[in-house]
């Protein structure tokens, strides 16, 4: 699977995640977002940036439980629950987040 | 749900086999089930948690900085045999110092490594109730 952005063919694999992780811009993001009618706000791009850092640090994913508490504890207590991240990602914040960001799919998310 | 206690035994160095990464992927896995998980770093196994790795060389990912999220994992009981590190020259400080946060104290970071003697660890390993060895 191919998605295109300015121009530029970009390589995912079948559920849409990106083939190769060093290749994200935000405007990826924009764009897989746009393909599933969903347009970044700053709230979005809160969590997008907390995973791709969490990424560099650690290497993984996080499960969808430590993003959950780990958000809590950054951006406040009223986002830190699952209610507001699946607001933010319907789809999942695992899944969904994770694949913006150009992470592979969580440890463990099937 | 009653709790078990879980002990991932961890016998091998990091790369050259697939042991110790499947092993890390399955705790990280079985963490969703909020059990009592332990880790026991045992014989080369010790070397997974060394300070410093590099695998520019041999084209692997280089996955130690995975340990230090275990912590986000309420994973913090990270055994590591004395005998095991003395007969490879290594020491506590040729470690990764893997911490965890502890919520109920304000965020305090806490050691995740417990340096045990071989027959401290027999004990640690008995008092388990299920064990996965890899």
């Amino acid at each position: 699977m191919a998605l295109v952005v300015n121009g530029v063919e970009v390589a995912t694999d079948e559920e849409g995640y990106l083939e190769d992780l060093s290749s994200w811009t935000p405007e990826i993001a924009t764009a897989m977002a746009a393909e599933e009618d969903v347009e970044l706000s700053d709230e979005h791009w809160d969590i997008i940036n907390f995973l791709r850092e969490y990424y560099e640090e650690y290497q993984i994913a996080p499960a969808v439980r430590v993003l959950t508490k780990a958000v809590g504890k950054r951006l406040g207590k009223d986002k830190g629950n699952s209610k507001y991240l699946y607001s933010l990602f319907p789809y999942g914040p695992g899944k969904q987040a994770c694949k913006y960001a150009g992470l592979p799919k969580p440890t463990g998310c099937v | 749900m009653a709790t078990k206690k879980f002990m991932y035994v961890n016998r091998k160095a990091p790369y050259g086999t697939v042991y110790a990464l499947e092993s890390l992927e399955v705790v990280l896995i079985a963490a969703a089930f909020e059990q009592d998980v332990s880790l026991a770093f045992i014989d080369d196994g010790v070397y997974q948690i060394a300070k410093g790795q590099n695998t520019d060389g041999i084209g692997m990912k280089n996955f130690s900085a995975t340990y230090n999220a275990l912590g986000d994992y309420e994973i913090n009981k990270l055994y590591v045999e004395k005998e095991s590190l003395e007969e490879r020259g290594l020491t506590e400080d040729d470690l990764m110092p893997i911490m965890w946060e502890d919520e109920d104290d304000d965020w305090a970071e806490k050691p995740s490594i417990r340096i045990v003697s071989r027959a401290e660890m027999a004990n640690v390993l008995a008092d388990q109730d299920v064990h996965y060895s890899f």
